[in-house]
């Protein structure tokens, strides 16, 4: 039983790096997770499911103004990267906010082709996040189950 | 520039032609005032010239006059020296002064006269005769005639003083006007110094064509009068020569006439005297003392008494009644005359005569002049002409003339005196009836007139230029020419009368000249110097004006070209920095790119070429960010900062960056800041760091292997008196000298400052200095590189330009950084400056002026904690160089350590006891030496057991390996390897390590601060973002804040209604709707409303701090503008957010 905690332990210390060595996550994670205590069980996955709630809504709202071809609204699409930037920078979503800040360049550039092909990339990338993330708390509620804690993981 | 200094140079040229030009008009004055004198001195000389001609010429008439006088009397005296009759002649000798004296001239001597006074005075003192005997009509005349020329002659000076003074006002006006004009044009160009503005300068322009015209006119204005000038001066001088000209005639024929009158009247005189003495000796004796022969011969030997007589002849008066008697006395009939003409006719003999009709009375002649003997026994009363005469005669007792007539045998014309003779002596009133009765005889001379006229002439000076005629006018209808030729210009004549003692008869004289007027050169020279003259000044102003116009041209185009120069160097200059700009954004996404590539799976080989990748893409970055700055310096559009700084953070920043650099090639660096350096002073610390990281980023570059850099900071003033330096470092350094090879950091010898120092103005400027809220300081970069070549040295703050072309190659680099180096010091109101020997090193000084900070509170909050740790207690530094010592004390003192400084293991033994209570004792590396070590370790475990705390020991290392420090950590003997260079992060590091045995209590401390501060807060979090404001809700939380968040800034407004109920407010700034800002500014207002009416409640003013993805200058300052408190960064970090908190809530917690 300790084994399998410890077996699972390390394996989800192991796959938290990893997503830091990756890039999809920073320091923002950690402060975020240092939020999470014994008043806000649920923090961290309660701020995530917010975000990635945030992530379908601007995604689909940008898709929308980019789908109009010859009036895209580059402001509406500016404002909503803005956001979505704002939004993983808060939850230390290194790469969605890398893309971000891209993004936002090319929106105000106006090029249409790089917004696309950025708005595709996010869209990959949040769910990807999202993917990985929900594996991250898959294996959390594994070692509550298995009756262990789950370890605080020191990236540095 | 080089254009900006052409065009100044340009311009103090043209000012100094204008210096020139200004001597022109005055040379122009010279001239006039040199040709207008020169005139009058010729004028003058050659009036005086005139005078005295003229005066010898009555000099040598006097002088005849003379002779002649004198040679009768001797004549008259020789004759009758052998008849014993001088008694008698003698009486007769004393009556002619009287005679003389009837001609009624006077002598008035004008005293006035002294030049020709004294002239003639010398003919006087030459004669022998007294002046009262012969009254000089001529002389008289000569006397009254230079006062003619005088009085021309004060004429003419006032005229031509005149025409002087015209000159010099004419010219002086000319120079007056065209000075102003000269000079007003520059003083528009001085007031109108803003070229840019194309309005200014088209009206310039035109003020300067409007000018160049006004010249223009002036010039012309100026040549007219010239002109008008030189003509109106011949006119007046050429009407000046023919007046003396006419005045020269008059005089001459005036003086012509009154000789000619003069002579005829002493030839008069002496026939009459003739008479007189026929009267005495024929009439007077008895037996007369006179016959034909006496007569004749007498009067041949005083024929040269009357040169202008051919005969005389003496006729008695006999009546009818004793004509018979008379004939047989003579034994000869009276004779008629034959014809008219009675005179000398050839060939004519008197016997061939016919006997004289009967009569009344005849006028036989009885003696006779030899050359008319043929005339004796003729009667005189025959002829038509001579018996008038007669009559004439002898009723008016006077010499009567004949009308002239032509002479037989000269075929002259000629006239006949005659005078009676009578027997006795007449009262002067007598009347015609008792002069015809004592009338006994006539006396008869004639006279011939061309001759007598010509040998005048003769005797005349100036008798080539002179025409002379002589007209009998006593009959008023027909004149009768006596003497003259017809040659000569009749246009001009003058007319003088001539009286020959004959009241009946009229005669006058005309002269006139024999040549045409010639030539007057004399006015016509001086008039066309003038007229030269004028065109030459003429011309020189034309040239002058052209040349003016030029200039001025050609300084209009250099001011365009000028302006078009400065507006190409701004413009490309602002190119670069725009085109800077504009790289560097899409650098910056390739830079993120490559570094998101790398942090991809990457093989070694393609992690190699990412890095590399992304290390050339840095160095474009730094590069062009350097281009940047230059550009931006040169367009004048870099500002510096002015916040308050650590110098001693950036410092250790510094170090820190560049210590991996440095240790990698063993060089020693290290940073001393004098302990005057205020804590924080206000500047540009991102310029002073890059100045700072470009000189030592230099100086690492150029040294190898060995040696070291040294940083220092020194208050200006402390440099500045040499003699007294307190700073320890600063002493040792200067007392060093010139001598490179003195105490250094490393040992290895170094320049000495001093040299730039010495020529910084700044550091002995003396102004500013009373000032005491800026402060001066000295920052030092001292290494022990391969020095920069002599040569080269020159141009080393020259952009682009390296010391020579295989630097580049050898080192790196582009040169730009010391070029901007120095521009930001100049920035700072500092100076640059370097000395450098090749082979032993360079040393880079600078100085700048910082602010004063009002707070003195420090920076490093970060370390505060720690510095509390430490302060008080004491170190001992064991290090072989004393300056590394205190750079090492210094470091020290920043933890408020104080500590000792011994120079060896060894004497470190000696003193350890007496120094008790040492915290720790820090070797230096070279000074290490096992043995000695060993026996301090002794004396030091001593002490150790009396006191609390072991004493650490510490060695201090430039570069040793992870091995080394293990091995001598291991080895038990040191506590801890610090490696240099020295920086308050690292000593505390250590020291915490060594002392307090690395427990990490801040992090916990501080969040139990942050928590102690923000706890029961009331927050209102605005932030439409979802998950940012979740996040930001459960940071707080965790601080034990009470959080409210809110979607807008609408409804934050609604919210945060004074008084208030939070504490403070985090506000995002980028927001739908309403932003923070403007939330922010209406929460203010609505603030202030409630203050201004009255109401006052302890919470009137809610802290905003504004939530912000992105912290610059700009955003703070727009915060700060809309009443914002601060900022924090978003997300949050714990650190910022305590420090922003901090100010709020301290007084609070």
């Amino acid at each position: 039983m300790d084994a399998h905690v410890a077996q699972l332990q390390m394996q989800y210390r192991n796959y938290i790096l990893s997503l830091y060595q990756q890039g999809f996550l920073d320091d923002q994670f950690t402060e975020l997770k240092s939020l999470q205590d014994d008043g806000s069980p649920d923090f961290v996955a309660e701020v995530l499911s917010l975000f990635f709630d945030d992530c379908v809504k601007l995604v689909g709202n940008m898709a929308r103004a980019l789908d109009q071809i010859g009036t895209v609204d580059f402001c509406q699409v500016g404002a909503n990267v803005h956001q979505l930037k704002g939004s993983s920078s808060s939850v230390g979503a290194k790469r969605v906010k890398g893309l971000c800040i891209n993004f936002k360049e090319l929106c105000e550039a106006k090029n249409y082709e790089g917004c696309v092909r950025c708005l595709q990339q996010v869209d990959i990338e949040y769910k990807t996040l999202k993917a990985k993330l929900q594996d991250m708390f898959n294996l959390e509620k594994q070692i509550v189950q298995a009756g262990g804690i789950v370890p605080q993981v020191d990236i540095n | 520039m080089s254009i900006t200094r052409e065009l100044t140079s340009k311009k103090a040229e043209e000012s100094k032609g204008g210096v020139k030009w200004i001597k022109k008009p005055l040379f122009f004055m010279i001239m006039c005032c040199l040709t207008t004198s020169l005139v009058i001195v010729l004028l003058m000389s050659s009036g005086k010239e005139e005078e005295t001609g003229s005066c010898n010429g009555e000099a040598r008439v006097l002088y005849r006059h003379q002779n002649v006088t004198r040679s009768e009397i001797h004549d008259l005296v020789s004759l009758f020296s052998d008849s014993d009759q001088v008694t008698s002649f003698e009486c007769r000798k004393e009556s002619i002064p009287g005679m003389w004296a009837n001609y009624g001239i006077t002598c008035s001597l004008n005293m006035r006269l002294e030049k020709e006074e004294t002239q003639c005075g010398h003919d006087n003192s030459k004669s022998l005769i007294p002046w009262n005997l012969i009254n000089p009509s001529g002389l008289q005349q000569s006397l009254l005639h230079p006062e003619n020329h005088r009085e021309g002659l004060d004429w003419d000076l006032p005229s031509y003083l005149r025409n002087t003074w015209w000159c010099l006002i004419f010219g002086l006006l000319v120079c007056h006007k065209i000075f102003v004009s000269h000079s007003k044009p520059p003083n528009e160009i001085e007031g109108k110094t803003n070229l840019q503005d194309s309005l200014a300068q088209k009206q310039q322009q035109r003020a300067c064509r409007g000018a160049g015209k006004w010249r223009k006119n002036i010039l012309l204005l100026g040549v007219i009068a010239g002109v008008s000038m030189s003509v109106w001066w011949f006119w007046d001088s050429n009407q000046k020569i023919i007046l003396q000209r006419r005045e020269t005639l008059e005089n001459m024929c005036d003086e012509r006439a009154r000789v000619l009158q003069d002579q005829f009247n002493v030839s008069l005189n002496h026939v009459h005297a003739l008479s007189i003495l026929v009267s005495t000796f024929h009439h007077g004796k008895t037996p007369s003392a006179i016959d034909q022969k006496t007569f004749g011969e007498y009067t041949e030997r005083t024929n040269f008494e009357r040169p202008l007589t051919s005969g005389v002849a003496y006729a008695l008066k006999v009546p009818h009644s004793k004509r018979e008697q008379f004939e047989k006395d003579h034994g000869w009939t009276i004779k008629k005359m034959e014809t008219e003409d009675q005179t000398l006719v050839q060939d004519c003999v008197p016997e061939n005569f016919d006997p004289a009709p009967i009569q009344d009375e005849y006028a036989p002649v009885i003696f006779a002049q030899e050359t008319v003997s043929h005339i004796v026994s003729v009667d005189m009363m025959s002829g038509q002409e001579d018996r008038e005469n007669i009559l004439r005669a002898r009723a008016s007792g006077k010499g009567v003339l004949t009308s002239p007539f032509k002479l037989l045998k000269s075929n002259h014309l000629g006239v006949v005196l005659t005078f009676a003779v009578y027997d006795t002596d007449l009262p002067a009133d007598a009347t015609e009836e008792q002069r015809v009765e004592a009338t006994i005889g006539y006396l008869g001379a004639s006279y011939d007139m061309p001759s007598l006229v010509e040998k005048l002439l003769h005797q005349l000076a100036s008798k080539q230029t002179i025409v002379v005629d002589v007209y009998d006018t006593s009959n008023a209808s027909g004149l009768i020419k006596m003497y003259g030729t017809e040659i000569g210009d009749t246009s001009e004549e003058y007319i003088s009368s001539l009286d020959f003692g004959d009241p009946s008869r009229k005669h006058e004289m005309r002269c006139r000249f024999k040549d045409k007027l010639p030539i007057p050169w004399t006015a016509i020279i001086p008039s066309g110097l003038v007229l030269i003259i004028t065109f030459l000044v003429g011309y020189i102003f034309h040239d002058a004006i052209s040349r003016i116009a030029i200039v001025e041209e050609d300084c209009q185009k250099m001011m365009k070209l000028k302006a078009r120069a400065e507006a190409a160097d701004i413009a490309k200059s602002q190119f670069l920095a725009t085109v800077s700009h504009e790289i560097r954004t899409p650098m910056n996404g390739v830079l993120g790119m490559l570094k998101m590539l790398m942090d991809t799976d990457l093989d070694a080989k393609q992690m190699d070429y990412a890095q590399t990748a992304h290390g050339s893409g840095k160095d474009l970055i730094s590069l062009i960010n350097e281009v940047l700055d230059q550009a931006k310096i040169e367009s004048g559009r870099l500002e510096l900062e002015n916040v308050p700084f650590d110098m001693r953070l950036v410092l250790d920043n510094v170090s820190s960056l560049l210590s991996g650099k440095a240790n990698e090639k063993g060089i020693e660096l290290a940073v001393y800041v004098s302990s005057q350096v205020p804590e924080v002073v206000v500047g540009d610390p991102s310029r002073f760091r890059q100045i700072i990281t470009n000189l030592v980023g230099n100086s690492i570059k150029f040294t190898r292997e060995k040696g070291h850099i040294f940083i220092s900071v020194h208050l200006a003033e402390e440099v500045r008196e040499s003699v007294n330096i307190k700073d320890a470092v600063l002493r040792q350094r200067l007392a060093v000298g010139s001598s490179a090879s003195g105490e250094t950091v490393s040992g290895f010898p170094a320049v000495n400052a001093w040299g730039s120092w010495e020529s910084f103005k700044t550091i002995y400027s003396t102004e500013n200095h009373t000032c005491d809220r800026i402060i001066k300081l000295l920052v030092t970069v001292e290494d022990t590189g391969v020095g920069i070549p002599l040569d080269a040295q020159g141009r080393i703050f020259t952009p682009f330009m390296q010391a020579d072309s295989s630097t580049s190659r050898t080192y790196g680099g582009t040169g730009i950084g010391l070029s901007i180096s120095k521009r930001l010091v100049e920035l700072m109101q500092g100076e640059m400056g370097f000395v450098s020997r090749p082979g032993i090193g360079s040393t880079f000084s600078f100085t700048g002026v910082f602010g004063k900070a009002e707070t003195t509170s420090s920076f490093n909050t970060k370390f505060d904690l720690a510095i509390q740790e430490f302060k008080g207690l004491r170190a001992l530094v064991i290090d072989t160089r004393n300056i590394r010592a205190e750079v090492t004390r210094y470091h020290l003192q920043r933890l408020g350590i104080c500590a000792d400084i011994v120079s060896s293991l060894r004497t470190a033994c000696t003193c350890v006891n007496k120094l008790g209570g040492l915290a720790m004792v820090l070797i230096d590396k070279d000074a290490w030496n096992k043995k000695d070590f060993e026996l301090l370790d002794g004396l030091l475990n001593c002490s150790k057991e009396t006191t609390t705390r072991p004493t650490k020991i510490l060695l201090l290392a430039t570069s040793a390996t992870l091995v080394e420090r293990s091995e001598m950590k291991s080895s038990g003997l040191v506590d801890e390897v610090v490696i240099k260079p020295l920086r308050m992060s690292v000593l505390i590091c250590s020291l915490q390590e060594t002392l307090v045995n690395g427990k990490k209590r801040q992090p916990s401390r501080k969040r139990t601060n942050l928590g102690h501060l923000l706890r029961e807060k009331r927050i209102l979090v605005v932030d439409d973002n979802l998950v940012n404001r979740r996040v930001a809700e459960g940071a707080l939380k965790k601080y034990g804040a009470i959080v409210t968040c809110v979607e807008s800034g609408k409804a934050a407004l609604a919210m945060l209604k004074p008084p208030h109920n939070f504490d403070a407010c985090f506000m995002d700034l980028q927001m739908p709707e309403m932003d923070g800002f403007e939330a922010t500014r209406r929460v203010r207002d609505l603030e202030k409303k409630k203050i201004v009416s009255g109401e006052m409640y302890s919470s009137w003013h809610v802290p905003i701090l504004a939530m912000t993805a992105d912290v610059i200058q700009a955003t703070n300052e727009e915060c700060v503008k809309c009443g914002m408190d601060g900022y924090v960064s978003k997300p949050f970090e714990e650190e910022a957010l305590y420090a922003a908190v901090a100010k709020f809530f301290e007084s609070d917690g």
